[in-house]
């Protein structure tokens, strides 16, 4: 050994590193390692050169960088010697980047070593340009290796081949020099050659239509007889797998065919015989035949119809399914998946068997079946595969429950007959696996019930005897407990009873019974615990009986440490000990709530709904209105609007929403009752609430409020009963204050912000010459998104041409205009054009609108420019 | 086509990696330490398939088997026929157990740029080139040979002359 060498063997280095106990050790290591190579190669010693780039490239193998090792790699290939060589290229192959220069410099040597007349050396080329090639590369080796390909050692020939392969997709270009050696290679006799040959054939098809054609003319008779020799005689002994001949070569045969025959009849109909025989004759008790039989299904779906061919492997994959090889059932599943969109029937017919593999042991063949079931269900199979999927619920294992029920409720939604078998399969799920139940799921399934009037009591008695039996789970313990807080009179009374149903006998104490163990139980979350207390609320109306009990239930809750529970305990107490006359008003069955919108919300608008949700939700106390505020997005924005700038009338849409009803509390009367009802079905329908109606909304509320925002609102909104705020009475607003400051926690807020439909119009911009006013309105339904109809007039003697306008808007907002009204714009404001912009603010509610705008317009044949800022949107755009 | 090939033992040491479309070498780490972490939550007698699109992208699989000590994994892309890879990585570990007869760790460890070499003839830019390993052998044979014959004038191979 050189004695002025300092580096040890690789073998030495390789145990240096495998005897650190530590990683801090195998650092030192390393850096000791990548010290003395830095040392040589900058002693540019020859020797060494290629056992350094081996230690690299084990180096390199552990994680550390060896970027200094790279023009090692490129001396290396220029040298003489093969065994040089061979490291080099493997160095070219495991550590270069695909930095261009560094190619660049590479491209050189390759091109004289694939003209060299070693094959091995050549070998070595053309495996590093087909692991590296760059475009460039490929473009200036392209006739070498086209040459190669009719080179007299059949190893060099199938590298050349594989090479070409990522020749013509990093350049699509170069496929037509390629066509004619490509196809030559098919009648090759040499194994590795024709199938490296099929190969390049299937990837020259995809990227040149030309080729395809080619080959689809000149070549497919000759491949048919090339797979059906394969078939049926032994091709070649030496290449069989497991006793089956030469699988290899039959799929990337299939394969071709499979680019071949789809989307051409002829083709298609020209390779049939031969598939179906694959299909029949082959072997199906090892991997290898069954890979062969999968490729040949792959094919025959990806040709053009032949219904036969069709079912035949249809049917072979329901054999696969049934096989006791994991492997086999996996593919088999995916293939499945894909068959379904073209022979739904043919895969309808193995529904129960794709049953059997949800209920697999393996949790990827579990999952994989269940998509497919979720596929194939459809109005008429819904109920026999939902009972199935229920059934299993109760056995499978946990961490498959939420994939499941994820399904089962999707497919429930999606294809129930009938309203009473969707509140039975949700119940039952519920049951089985309620903590796995999604939020979206359980609000829809309680906006369905209050869409079933005929239904509320058989569901109620069904969700309480549920509960009796499964009370730790937790979306089944919110679900009753809301339904027994509105429909509790019907659990007791037995009321609309139908006639599956037996009579149950629930006493009015049972029933709190439910709901005091739901808000005593540990595992009970803030959202089951308020909702418990609003369904005792609601429940100390329904059962007088029990207002006592309820009362003291609600107390206990008075010391508790979420502020949250605390503030509704105290509130309701004081709701119960204090406003029995208006109780009963207040705690009204909550309206019916709307289907539709909510669907449509959800189908909508889910990102906007979730992140809503997400984002704004842990900051409002209300945090407890999801069942109800889940199909109301609506309030949901109105709410996080409440983060910023919190508005009392949001508060009030929430508990009317709630059935808590607070308005009475402030003046007691039926007549604002109703008006709250009413805008709450304005904002459930989205449309905006009339404008009396919002104005003695504002009255109603304003004399409910004596903090001295109120009259800065009223300023603003320049309302007729300003006055009548400083005039309410401390007294009667107390417990009403409470409530609301409960709900919403800050006190300063212009209502307009969130229901003000109405906006003043502005001046955007005047100068000597040219006034633009912006109208706004809203479209209803989309807060988010403001109608600015703009008016541009002409104070000047001029007549103005080629006027143009012009807006920009920062990021968070969107803007679109449509077209002016015309370009001419008469002078002294004899006339105006207007234009329509709509803008969506992507930060409703926290940020106010803001736009520049650029106006151009030509007067005395003079072009003018004109420029400006518009900061003076009304708030809450 | 191919993706990469990695081989790792049970603790998650890489012993070979190979990836046929660039990936810079903390990515190459941060995906054998995501495969490994795969592969270790695997139950026993499931199927040899994984779905690692997160880590890949859209419809790219992967297919394991343990021998002994060692993890072979293929990464692969639709184009390939999964039951094929498996056979695949048949003839792979076949090839070396002929090249090292009866192959173990310790070979991989020591001889992992001959191992690259039996790789490079059996798959060439993410393209199967052999498929039966006779051949693949008889390939290896002749660059043992050409590397022994350079032997008496170039000093020391690394890593070639192997057992």
């Amino acid at each position: 050994m050189n004695p002025f060498s300092s580096g040890t063997r690789l073998r030495d280095m390789i145990r240096a590193i495998r005897a650190c106990k530590t990683a801090a050790e195998e650092r030192a290591v390393v850096r000791k390692e990548c010290a003395s190579i830095r040392a040589a190669i900058s002693e540019d010693d020859p020797d060494y050169r290629h056992r350094n780039l081996a230690k690299l490239m084990f180096i390199h193998m552990l994680g550390y960088p060896t970027h200094f090792g790279q023009m090692e790699c490129l001396k290396l290939i220029a040298s003489p010697g093969f065994p040089e060589k061979r490291i080099g290229y493997l160095g070219l192959m495991l550590l270069l980047d695909e930095r261009q220069e560094v190619l660049m410099l590479v491209t050189n040597s390759i091109k004289q070593d694939l003209n060299q007349t070693n094959q091995y050396i050549v070998g070595l080329a053309l495996c590093a340009l087909g692991n590296i090639c760059s475009a460039e590369m490929a473009r200036d080796l392209a006739p070498e290796v086209e040459r190669l390909l009719q080179f007299r050692d059949p190893n060099v020939r199938k590298k050349a081949a594989l090479c070409t392969i990522r020749i013509i997709k990093k350049v699509p270009d170069l496929a037509e020099n390629f066509i004619n050696p490509a196809a030559a290679l098919l009648k090759e006799k040499h194994h590795g050659v024709l199938l490296t040959g099929v190969q390049l054939c299937t990837e020259i098809c995809k990227v040149s239509t030309e080729a395809l054609e080619y080959l689809r003319k000149k070549c497919i008779t000759g491949l048919v007889k090339v797979l059906r020799d394969l078939t049926n005689s032994p091709y070649a002994p030496e290449y069989d797998i497991s006793g089956i001949t030469d699988p290899f070569l039959h799929i990337r045969l299939l394969k071709l065919f499979h680019v071949l025959g789809h989307g051409d009849a002829d083709a298609s109909d020209t390779m049939s015989d031969i598939l179906a025989q694959v299909a029949t004759k082959t072997e199906t008790n090892k991997n290898a035949g069954n890979a062969i039989l999968y490729e040949c299904v792959a094919t025959i779906l990806s040709i053009e119809d032949n219904g036969g061919l069709r079912v035949l492997a249809v049917n072979i994959l329901g054999r696969f399914l049934s096989s006791r090889d994991n492997n086999i059932r996996y593919v088999a599943l995916n293939m499945l998946m894909k068959a379904i969109a073209l022979d739904s029937q043919a895969v309808q017919r193995h529904r129960a068997t794709i049953l059997e593999c949800v209920k697999d042991p393996d949790a990827s063949i579990r999952k994989r079946a269940l998509e497919l079931v979720y596929l194939l269900v459809n109005e008429s199979n819904v109920k026999p595969l939902t009972k199935e999927l229920v059934d299993y619920l109760e056995v499978s294992e946990a961490e498959f429950k939420g994939d499941l029920t994820a399904k089962i409720c999707s497919i429930v939604e999606k294809f129930s007959p009938e309203k009473i078998w969707y509140i039975d399969q949700m119940v039952k799920v519920l049951t089985q696996a309620g903590n796995y139940v999604k939020d979206e799921v359980w609000h829809a399934l309680i906006i369905v019930i209050t869409n079933a009037p005929n239904l509320h009591g058989y569901t109620v008695r069904a969700l309480y005897k549920a509960v009796q039996t499964a009370g730790g789970q937790e979306t089944l313990v919110r679900v009753a407990v809301w339904c027994i807080g509105e429909y509790g009179e019907m659990l007791v009374g037995n009321s609309g009873m139908l006639d599956v149903e037996e009579r149950i006998n629930v006493t009015e104490a049972d029933a709190v019974d439910v709901i005091e163990t739901a808000i005593r139980c540990h595992s009970s979350d803030l959202t089951t615990r308020a909702m418990c207390l609003i369904a005792l609320l609601k429940l100390s109306s329904r059962y007088p009986s029990c207002t006592k009990r309820i009362n003291d239930i609600i107390l206990q809750q008075k010391g508790s440490l979420v502020l949250e529970l605390q503030q509704r305990a105290i509130e309701f107490n004081s709701i119960i000990e204090r406003h029995e006359k208006i109780r009963s008003a207040l705690v009204e069955r909550m309206p019916v709530l709307d289907e539709a919108t909510y669907s449509g919300r959800r189908a909508g608008s889910v990102p906007a709904a979730v992140s809503t949700s997400q984002g704004a939700l842990p900051k409002i106390p209300n945090g407890v209105v999801k069942p109800a505020s889940a199909a109301l997005v609506d309030l949901l924005d109105l709410s996080s609007d409440a983060d910023q700038a919190p508005s009392s009338s949001g508060g009030d849409y929430l508990q009317d929403l709630l059935g808590v009803d607070l308005a009475p509390a402030s003046q007691g009367t039926n007549q604002t009752d109703k008006r709250g009802a009413d805008v709450l079905l304005d904002l459930l329908s989205i449309g905006a609430p009339p404008a009396q109606s919002s104005s003695s909304m504002l009255d109603m509320l304003s004399s409910g409020q004596d903090n001295k925002s109120a009259v800065g609102m009223l300023d603003n909104l320049a309302s007729p009963s300003a006055p009548s705020a400083q005039a309410s009475s401390p007294g009667a607003s107390s417990s009403m204050m409470d409530l609301l400051d409960g709900f919403g926690p800050s006190p300063s807020v212009p209502v307009a912000e969130t229901n003000g439909p109405t906006y003043p119009s502005i001046v955007a911009f005047e100068s000597n010459s040219l006034k633009i006013t912006y109208k706004f309105s809203k479209e209803p339904g989309n807060p988010q998104t403001t109608i600015i109809e703009a008016q541009f007039v002409n104070k000047s003697p001029d007549i103005y041409s080629n006027f143009v306008f012009q807006a920009a808007v920062p990021k968070f907002l969107q803007l679109h205009m449509d077209p002016a009204s015309g370009n001419i714009l008469p002078e002294s404001g004899n006339g105006s054009i207007t234009q329509k912009l709509r803008v969506s603010n992507s930060q409703h509610g926290k940020k106010s609108l803001v736009m520049r705008m650029r106006i151009s317009y030509k007067a005395n044949d003079k072009d003018v420019l004109e420029e400006g800022q518009v900061n003076n949107f009304p708030r809450g755009l | 086509m191919i993706r990469g090939v990695i081989i790792m033992n049970d603790q998650g040491k890489p012993r070979l990696i190979r990836f046929y479309e660039f990936q810079p070498v903390e990515k190459q780490q941060e995906l054998v330490r995501s495969i490994y972490k795969i592969l270790c939550s695997r139950a026993e007698n499931v199927s040899n398939f994984v779905k690692v699109d997160s880590l890949f992208g859209p419809d790219v699989r992967l297919v394991y088997k343990t021998f002994a000590t060692l993890y072979f994994v293929f990464i692969f892309d639709n184009s390939e026929n999964e039951l094929a890879m498996l056979d695949l990585m048949q003839v792979f570990v076949e090839t070396l157990d002929k090249c090292f007869s009866n192959v173990c760790e310790l070979d991989i460890v020591f001889n992992f740029n001959k191992v690259h070499t039996i790789l490079d003839e059996i798959i060439l830019g993410g393209q199967v080139l052999e498929t039966s390993s006779s051949d693949v052998v008889m390939a290896v044979e002749d660059i043992s040979k050409l590397e022994k014959n350079s032997n008496s004038i170039i000093p020391s191979i690394p890593g070639w002359q192997g057992r």
